[in-house]
């Protein structure tokens, strides 16, 4: 039912701004059918839709594309579809550098704090604060903050993935949902492990929406906004999907589905091909490194856990000593070791928040990245796809004008004319996706580089500390030593 | 040195007895020790396996001419290494614990050079041929037969624990036992825990190093961005290197000094612990001598007496000389304890300032790559 008034009110702002654009009626309702939000191209009831089985598959695993717009007249309708309004992604190159200054010096802070448990039992959830603060003129004031619980955020990334994703735009994945850890939470365990995985999610969500605002298209998506602004936020439901584990469900049913036609796609460009195969690369590699990174991280807890041990049998071994200056020191060297005890403790949280997460949100960036890939292949596909329908629809033609049933020539001339507008909708779509990718890869890749450098630095920063602070406790240490008489 | 009386001191000098070198052919270990002569300048220097060792050990456990043998203390000998292919790192930890740890035996042949270099200090023991014979003799000693102590290590047998709770009848020795059995157990138990902290310090480091060496695989020249990319992998490949050689460093320095220590401490109050019960088991033969003696009837009287008389001499003089060595021992002890504590401390120390400075230079090598 809402799907139906989303898509009407969709309709009626749509043929207003496309009217220019447009050459013929058909076209515009071309254009508002194909922001049906159940399909993300041609529909599915088109018997000739060659992609129709594959968009079933596809949608079967991403519920979400559907309730979007359920939710209600959102302001998140941005005519920023794939239709024949060209230019609005179609920037010069000079705008293009403009933007990607502008991505490095923008002022902006996000921070996620204060989670909050609200409600009881199985019902319950948490709520985080988060805290805006920005001189942007795109935002109302200059410090917002606002309540969201975890299913705004699947809910934001959603939205996004469903306007961005096939304009070939990488957006960033949500932190993966948890049902062992939530369930923990829910049922009040206070204990150190819920504890923990709130302060992961916490991070994590953080981290989400500072990559989200780093892209300068999605920065000023109205979503976004209202995400970080408006103090009352809908209600997402059905936030199953598009969670790392859905996104690449969603690639690999995509890419099945694909292979099972026969297309093979004529890659003219090598770039995509080399690319797409660095991704795979490093997919392998980003995960090999996340597995080896977690044993260093549980080893270095077990060297915590060990080390109090050890502190704590010095001390005991301090209590049955006899010798007064002996028994001192072994006091103070169980101290000491409790206080290597705590450098463990931060030495680990090190590991596991800077290296281990980071190559944790990479692997899930990675899947977006080759979903965009996809995203490009399947717009392939439906060019290729309207070039072929056209092809039939002109030999239809071609018969038709042997027989004498002229209103079924004019319908078939009418056919090859709105297929000739789709070939042409097709290969424009196939080349701004293209384009699109080539710039989000290229940033994408930078900001990796980034990333990375800004880890290695505040990681050594905290080894320097570790030491710094061994150094002191050692010396502390030296004379008690010594002082044994 | 046949024929010389067993009053004869060591002719070697106690602080210089090393083992400079273990050798391994299949399951035996044969270590070389040099010492260096008393009225010379001359080295020996001879070649032993652990029957040599063993050998010493029994026979300073059943040397004749000594009086109060058992009110000693003897240094400890570690057990038997028994380095074959089938023997797993854990069964050598259980066996050897500290001492299985380490490159090419060094912690052993460290404990080993300890026994001897304690033994030969003792101010009684020092005096024995067999010591003098083992650090001498080309020969190999430990091919003679050689007689069984008089007592063997402690068993677990039920009659034994009995007799260990016996109340004694001087303070002195009732509070000394009081305290050993504290110090035996908490040193034991420290001994034990340092000896999983250093285990996984080594495990530490050996997932930092298959870390550093997956970092390196993803090195890809394809495109500038691969470079660059590859650049970081890299840099953050040394870094990990780094804490690698950090925590075997710090193992290796736990190992060596406060590892050693702890399990040298523990091993000597075991052997108090021996001797201890050693007298207690005296004390309860007297008792139970005199015991049998009230009851004697009188034509045994006599003789009942004069055997206990004897044991009490025996007693006596045993709970003379354990006085004497439990002072010796405490003092000996803490010396000791302190030599390892700051040698351990000071090791610990360098190293983190060695790290320190290390990653100190490849933040600053960053912080200039990076600001450009």
């Amino acid at each position: 039912m809402s799907e139906e008034r989303g898509s009407s009110a969709q309709t009626e702002e749509d043929e207003d701004l496309f009217v220019s654009a447009m050459e013929s009626p058909e076209a515009a309702r071309l254009s508002a059918e194909d922001l049906s939000p159940s399909s993300n191209g041609p529909r599915d009831d088109d018997p000739d839709d060659l992609f129709a089985e594959a968009t079933e598959e596809v949608s079967l695993d991403s519920p979400e594309r559907q309730p979007i717009l359920s939710d209600g007249p959102s302001p998140a309708i941005t005519p920023v579809s794939i239709s024949p309004r060209v230019d609005v992604f179609d920037r010069s190159p000079d705008l293009d550098e403009e933007e990607e200054e502008n991505r490095d010096t923008f002022d902006i802070q996000i921070s996620v704090s204060d989670p909050e448990k609200v409600g009881d039992g199985m019902n319950a959830f948490m709520v985080y604060k988060v805290t805006t603060k920005t001189s942007l003129s795109i935002f109302s004031r200059d410090e917002v903050c606002v309540k969201r619980r975890f299913s705004d955020f699947l809910g934001l990334h959603s939205k996004l993935a469903s306007k961005y994703m096939h304009m070939g735009f990488i957006v960033p994945p949500a932190p993966e949902k948890s049902i062992v850890g939530m369930t923990k939470v829910k049922v009040g365990k206070e204990d150190l492990s819920s504890v923990e995985f709130v302060e992961k999610r916490r991070s994590a969500l953080e981290r989400y929406l500072l990559r989200t605002v780093k892209h300068p298209a999605l920065l000023k998506d109205p979503d976004v906004l209202q995400f970080l602004e408006s103090s009352e936020l809908p209600r997402a439901v059905s936030t199953q999907a598009l969670s790392g584990a859905g996104i690449l469900r969603m690639v690999n049913k995509a890419a099945d589905a694909v292979n099972k036609m026969t297309i093979k796609m004529n890659e003219s460009d090598a770039w995509f091909e080399e690319k797409q195969q660095q991704f795979e690369n490093l997919d392998v590699q980003l995960r090999k490194l996340h597995v080896s990174v977690e044993s260093l991280v549980c080893h270095r807890k077990e060297l915590s856990v060990n080390t109090a041990l050890f502190a704590k049998s010095a001390a005991m071994l301090g209590n049955s000593e006899d010798h007064t200056a002996l028994s001192r020191a072994l006091s103070q060297l169980a101290e000491v070791e409790e206080k290597i005890e705590q450098l463990h403790q931060e030495q680990a949280n090190a590991d596991f928040y800077l290296i281990s997460e980071l190559l944790g949100d990479y692997v899930r960036l990675i899947t977006a990245v080759r979903g965009v890939f996809d995203q490009r292949m399947k717009t392939w596909g439906k060019w290729q796809d309207a070039q072929l329908m056209l092809q039939r629809k002109r030999e239809a033609e071609a018969k038709l004008q042997y027989a004498s049933k002229p209103e079924k020539l004019q319908q078939a001339r009418d056919e090859i004319r709105e297929w000739e507008g789709k070939v042409q909708h097709g290969e424009r779509d196939f080349e701004q996706i293209s384009r699109n990718i080539r710039r989000e890869v290229g940033q994408f890749e930078k900001e990796r580089v980034k990333d990375f450098r800004v880890v290695i630095m505040k990681y050594l920063e905290s080894l320097v500390h570790s030491q710094q602070q061994l150094i002191k406790y050692w010396e502390a240490f030296l004379p008690e030593a010594k002082a044994i008489a | 040195m046949e024929g010389s009386s067993a009053e004869a001191a060591l002719s070697v000098s106690a602080n210089s007895i090393r083992i400079t070198d273990v050798t391994q052919d299949g399951d035996v270990l044969t270590f070389a020790i040099a010492s260096q002569k008393l009225n010379s300048s001359a080295g020996v220097c001879v070649f032993r396996m652990y029957e040599d060792f063993d050998w010493l050990q029994q026979s300073l456990f059943s040397e004749e001419n000594l009086p109060g043998l058992q009110g000693i203390i003897f240094p400890p000998l570690p057990s038997k290494a028994l380095p074959s292919q089938s023997n797993t790192q854990t069964k050598a930890l259980k066996q050897l614990g500290f001492l299985a740890l380490g490159q090419d035996w060094q912690s052993y042949c460290k404990a080993l050079e300890f026994y001897l270099q304690q033994v030969a200090a003792h101010p009684t023991l020092c005096k024995c041929k067999a010591l003098d014979s083992f650090l001498i003799n080309s020969e190999s000693p430990g091919k003679q037969r050689g007689r069984k102590g008089i007592f063997n290590r402690l068993s677990q047998a039920v009659e034994e624990m009995r007799k260990e709770s016996h109340k004694d009848v001087d303070n002195f020795f009732q509070n000394e036992r009081n305290k050993n059995t504290n110090l035996a157990a908490s040193s034991k138990v420290a001994t034990e825990k340092l000896l999983d902290v250093v285990m996984t310090e080594q495990k530490l480091a050996v997932a930092c190093g298959h870390f550093a060496t997956s970092l390196h695989l993803c090195v890809n020249q394809d495109d500038a961005a691969a470079v660059a990319f590859s650049k970081v992998c890299l840099k953050l490949s040394d870094v990990i290197e780094a804490v690698k050689r950090n925590y075997e460093k710090v193992a290796s320095n736990n190992l060596s000094t406060l590892g050693l220590g702890l399990d040298l401490e523990s091993r000597y109050q075991e052997s108090e612990k021996e001797m201890l019960f050693r007298r207690t088991c005296k004390l309860i033969e007297l008792e139970t001598v005199k015991k049998g003696t009230e009851k004697a009837k009188a034509n045994k009287r006599e003789v009942m007496e004069a055997f206990q008389k004897a044991v009490e001499k025996e007693f006596n003089l045993i709970s003379s000389v354990a006085k004497q060595e439990i002072e010796r021992f405490h003092s000996s002890r803490v010396k000791v304890l302190k030599t390892f504590l700051i040698g351990w401390c000071e090791l610990q120390l360098n190293t983190a300032k060695e790290f320190a400075e290390l990653y100190s230079q490849h933040l600053e090598a960053c912080r200039n790559m990076y600001s450009e």
